[in-house]
């Protein structure tokens, strides 16, 4: 599987040479215009996306989320149940895709993994203290490596964003660092920022940067258990983010938003941000994915309106 | 000055008379061409020899005048306040001697006259007053239906023309000229061509009383020859067409369409004393409305 | 373009329907509440540029007809113009409200009869149109308050003539405060966009305006000249090219017409080092790409600061390669059709003039449709002041981009044209913003923002661009006796 490598940005690497000098790196950024950037999300959420292209759209954004489940109340046979819906999301209908991967706790990885396993769905755990991060890094590590010990393909880690917010950039990135070491060369790295909890958007493409700097393979928006998750405003900075570090340095990093987004309709409009900002090379499931539960359902009846061009109820999907 | 003479018991003392010049980039330049015309008063006596300006004289005032825009219009309204207030203060000083070349100008009595002078004063002083004030009454913020801070403010229109009245030699002038520059305009003002002599002495008193070169260009001459090539310079924006008859109105207005200088056309004006509205003002200024967008509290705090 | 090349999400065509709209075979002009032929029976085809299809046949207005538009007008003052303003402002809402229900209808027959894409019609104008009646309606039983002394009075009749870039929008800019204020009305369209002035009068129909109150008259320009040249026109106001708008300065010279023109301009979009980089980009493309650039206040020149002109035009090509051109009822079009063959034809030989100046002309890979009037989106770097470009409007989609040093040399360009109706800024500094908004000679000024409009927000030039100004509260003294 192709990883990034934390030296990738090898023509950057000054700037994280101290606090001091990624403090000036992540203030020289542009910034960001709060207007402009959500009248641009709001503009290309009008895109009207029919027929063919919407077919495309669904089983793409199908074969793009990440199947969530994060309760206290998770049992292995409620994983065990989600694994199954990753795997044969329409069980009426075998052509639908497969989801990307399914997303549990790390103490649920195992089981997870035998829900799917031979059916190319991954497995992502959330880690490093999910979903506040309020541990000792040595808590954050351990965490990690037992979800990649269990069989984890990918890590959801979340950054410490009180040390973000104190301006304490090197000591984030240091942690990333140490997570994608943990990581080894058997894990994706997803870094989650919460950006609900950042604020404001400059904090976000800078963070966007710091995250991906630190040899994040993904950057997502948020944990899904704060009061704002994932924007379409959010997405798009990010998705801008990854395609000027891509222009700057040669490395690709996906994007993961993630809570909130549960419709077919908000879907699609996610993908056309992706399509408008990114371009096509991020359209694929190695390089976009959503964080969801409740919204493959949607797309699943939708998938069947398109099919029978009658619409469907949720007494035709299943509920897992 | 009609005084050349001053007769006393003991002697006959010869009086100075005094050489009217324009006043143009807050120098008193004679004009360029060379010539001169008999000014004399309402009954035919002469007063003076008055410049009698050429176009290329019109020409050097619009320089003048637009060196002299960058600073005027960028002073600070208090600045240019406290300029204009001044300006009150050193007519009151030489109240005198404009109620003599009003008299005599205007065949007023010295009452007459100084009811005039007085009355000019006080307009100086109730323009002063306007400097800091005009923006709050005519600009303001627009309530447009966004996430956008958005506010409409005046800007003076750049180098006006004036032609001053023709009867009315010096609160017509006045009435005239104070409200272009109160609002941070500059000036060409073409001197009532019977009646020259107050507002040439009108430059001296502004060259003493703080107001920059340039700010005001006083010419006096053939209105209609001066007026033609101001009407027609590319680089003028405005032209106070008050001092025209209808033919002549007409003609500067046609003109001024080269590059749609704002006009403002000659209207009937019984009693220049009669109390100003804020129209002379307004007719010289544009609207300038900024948009700036809100929302800054980011992803967060704003609206979803 | 996205539309011309492979992609793996190829949007499907997503076409606005037509059934909505029902275009008669022929209109007449509309005088005195009536449909009526024009005198002299000339008519005119209006053809949808996108495709050159015929629309319809319109009455075509004559010097005779004008006269008779006026006379209406005039006759309808006295009883308007004495309503009480709580009456008239009832009728405004009345239209206001109309536009709303009536909105998918005007906004598609707009972009038929326009050629402009209908994301525009239905997100842009139509929602403008409405609110600027709804606006100026409640202005109309407050005029007491509106700072122009107590009671103000009409001036009579408005003689309008409008342009094709927004032709309701413009005819709403026209009307509305024109209404309000008690004036009566003789409005001119353009001869290439005269629908949608025509369903206004049906508009004004519904809403059982007074006869009179409102005369439509399509027709060229010798109809338009006809209206400012009549004696008893008390109002002139025009929205078009500054050639026009000097000869109507001229012919109503010594009149006692009042004239407010809003003309045209070569709008400078400054972009700073500082700027919000990705927001800049998408305000140069809504600077000049809006309505293909056929806007009065188009930021049609770019200047860019030289420290990041290549980064700036790297992300701005790479922007515009992402515009979708073709079926303006396409809800995914962004650039739509040119309005006509003439306008097409000047935009192209101003372009060729431009290329034999030596600029560098750029689009991005765009294949243009084959019937109906196009002009792919460009750019042209390597401008300076000296050419022609970066001096005339083009009034199309075409961009020349500049560069400058410092602050007070991008002042001195951007002031460096006879025109002066818009600016750009874009910079994250708000000291810089203010500074340089307060040193530019326009009349409407947007930082970190483009081409925003609000029938709140006063509209109008500096020097050749014009004028008076349309909208907000000072869009009123235009149609007030107020000295």
């Amino acid at each position: 599987m192709p990883t990034n490598t934390p030296t990738a940005a090898d023509a950057l690497t000054d700037v994280t040479a101290s606090d001091g000098s990624l403090r000036r790196f992540l203030h020289g950024l542009p910034g960001v215009d709060t207007v402009g950037l959500e009248a641009r999300a709001a503009a290309l959420g009008t895109r009207s996306i029919k027929t063919t292209a919407k077919a495309y759209a669904i089983d793409l954004a199908i074969s793009m989320v990440d199947l969530t489940t994060l309760e206290g109340a998770d049992t292995p046979g409620k994983v065990r149940a989600l694994g199954a819906k990753a795997v044969h999301p329409d069980p009426t209908d075998r052509t639908t895709p497969t989801t990307a991967a399914v997303c549990v706790y790390p103490d649920m990885v195992a089981t997870a993994k035998a829900a799917v396993a031979g059916s190319g769905v991954k497995v992502a755990s959330v880690a490093t203290a999910f979903p506040a991060g309020r541990a000792a890094l040595e808590v954050k590590l351990a965490d990690v490596r037992d979800a990649v010990a269990a069989g984890a393909d990918e890590i959801d880690m979340v950054i410490d964003r009180g040390a973000f917010l104190a301006g304490k950039y090197l000591k984030v990135y240091d942690e990333i660092i140490a997570v994608r070491e943990a990581c080894g060369t058997a894990a994706r790295l997803k870094v989650i920022f919460e950006t609900g909890e950042l604020s404001t958007y400059d904090n976000i493409r800078r963070a966007s940067w710091l995250g991906m700097l630190a040899g994040a393979d993904f950057i997502k928006t948020s944990t899904g258990k704060v009061a704002v998750n994932a924007t379409p405003a959010n997405t798009l900075l990010m998705l801008e983010a990854v395609r000027d570090f891509r222009a700057q340095t040669g490395v690709q990093v996906g994007v993961k938003p993630a809570g909130g987004i549960r419709t077919t309709k908000d879907a699609v409009k996610f993908l056309v941000l992706v399509n408008e900002t990114a371009g096509e090379d991020w359209l694929d499931n190695h390089w976009f994915r959503f964080g969801a539960s409740s919204l493959l359902n949607d797309l699943l009846m939708q998938r069947q309106k398109l099919a029978t061009g009658r619409y469907s109820g949720p007494d035709y999907v299943t509920v897992d | 000055m009609s005084d050349k003479t001053d007769k006393t018991d003991q002697q006959q003392r010869l009086s100075v008379f005094k050489t009217y010049k324009l006043y143009v980039g807050g120098k008193f330049p004679r004009s360029e061409s060379g010539r001169v015309y008999e000014v004399t008063d309402a009954k035919g006596k002469w007063l003076a020899n008055a410049p009698q300006s050429s176009r290329k004289d019109a020409r050097d005032a619009v320089v003048a005048a637009r060196k002299a825009f960058g600073g005027w219009s960028g002073a600070t309204a208090y600045n240019r306040g406290q300029i204009l207030y001044r300006v009150a203060e050193m007519l009151e000083g030489r109240k005198g001697q404009f109620v003599h070349e009003v008299a005599e100008a205007e065949g007023l009595s010295k009452s007459k006259a100084a009811d005039q002078v007085e009355a000019t004063i006080d307009r100086w002083v109730w323009y002063a007053g306007w400097t800091d004030k005009i923006a709050q009454v005519v600009g303001g913020g627009n309530p447009v239906a966004g996430p956008y801070f958005n506010l409409s403010s005046p800007e003076p229109t750049g180098v006006v023309a004036v032609l001053a009245p023709q009867e009315s030699s010096f609160l017509g002038l006045v009435s005239v000229l104070a409200p272009v520059i109160t609002t941070g305009n500059t000036a060409i003002v073409i001197a009532s061509e019977r009646s020259p002599l107050p507002a040439l002495s009108l430059g001296e008193v502004l060259a003493t009383s703080d107001v920059p070169g340039g700010v005001v260009n006083v010419l006096s001459g053939r209105t209609a020859e001066i007026a033609a090539p101001l009407a027609s310079h590319q680089d003028v924006n405005a032209i106070d067409l008050a001092g025209a008859d209808d033919v002549l109105a007409k003609e500067l207005e046609i003109a001024a369409a080269d590059n749609l200088k704002r006009v403002l056309r000659p209207q009937p004006v019984d009693d220049w004393s009669a109390a100003p509205g804020t129209d002379r003002m307004t007719a010289f200024l544009e609207t300038k409305t900024v948009w700036h967008p809100t929302g800054s509290l980011g992803a967060s705090g704003s609206s979803y | 373009m996205a539309s011309t090349t492979a992609s793996a999400f190829e949007y499907a065509p997503a076409p606005e329907s037509r059934s909505v709209v029902d275009i008669a075979p022929s209109y007449g002009l509309f005088i005195d509440g009536e449909f009526t032929e024009a005198a002299e029976g000339k008519v005119f085809k209006t053809v949808s540029p996108s495709t050159e299809e015929v629309l319809s046949e319109i009455a075509q207005a004559g010097e005779a007809d004008v006269d008779r538009a006026v006379r209406a007008a005039r006759k309808a003052f006295g009883k308007w113009s004495a309503l009480p303003g709580s009456e008239r402002a009832k009728y405004l809402f009345r239209i206001a409200r109309i536009i709303q229900e009536r909105s998918r209808e005007l906004a598609v027959l707009e972009t038929l009869d326009n050629g402009k894409p209908i994301k525009e019609t239905r997100d842009a104008d139509l929602p403008l149109v409405a609110a600027h009646f709804f606006y100026y309606a409640g202005w109309a039983d407050k005029l007491d308050h509106a700072g122009f002394g107590a009671s103000p009075r009409p001036l009579g009749v408005a003689g309008q003539v409008i342009p094709w870039n927004f032709p309701l929008l413009m005819l709403a800019w026209k009307i509305a405060p024109a209404l309000a204020t008690g004036n009566t009305v003789v409005l001119k369209p353009a001869e290439t966009t005269p629908l949608s002035a025509l369903f206004f009068a049906d508009v004004c129909r519904q809403a059982g305006l007074p006869k009179g109150v409102v005369n439509i008259l399509p027709g060229y320009g010798d109809a338009g000249a006809a209206l400012v040249a009549h004696p008893d026109v008390n109002k002139v106001a025009f929205t078009g090219s500054t050639a026009v708008g000097k000869a109507i300065a001229r012919q109503v010279a010594g009149s006692h017409k009042k004239v407010t023109l809003e003309l045209g301009g070569k709008g400078a979009n400054i972009v700073f080092d500082d700027a919000p980089i990705d927001q800049a980009v998408e305000g140069i493309v809504s600077g000049i790409f809006f309505n293909q650039g056929q806007v009065c206040c188009a930021g049609s020149r770019l200047l860019v600061q030289e420290s990041i002109q290549d980064e700036l035009l790297e992300s701005l090509k790479r922007r515009l390669a992402t515009l979708r051109l073709g079926d303006p009822l396409d809800k995914n079009t962004d650039i739509g059709a040119i309005n006509s063959a003439e306008q097409l034809s000047r935009i192209t030989s101003l372009v060729e003039q431009g290329e034999a100046e030596g600029a560098e002309r750029w689009s991005p890979a765009c294949e243009l449709p084959t019937s109906g009037y196009w002009f792919a989106p460009t750019l042209f770097t390597n401008v300076t002041q000296a050419h022609t470009v970066a001096r005339d409007e083009i009034f199309g989609p075409v961009l020349s981009v500049l560069s400058f040093r410092t602050p007070e040399e991008a002042v001195a360009k951007a002031n460096n044209t006879p025109y002066g109706l818009s600016a750009g800024i874009w910079t994250e500094k708000g000291s810089r913003i203010l500074a340089v908004a307060s040193k530019l000679r326009a009349g409407v000024i947007w930082s970190n923002t483009f081409n925003k409009f609000d029938p709140t927000s006063p509209f109008g030039g500096y020097k050749e661009s014009g004028f008076g100004r349309e909208g907000g509260r000072h869009g009123l003294e235009a149609y007030l006796d107020v000295r």
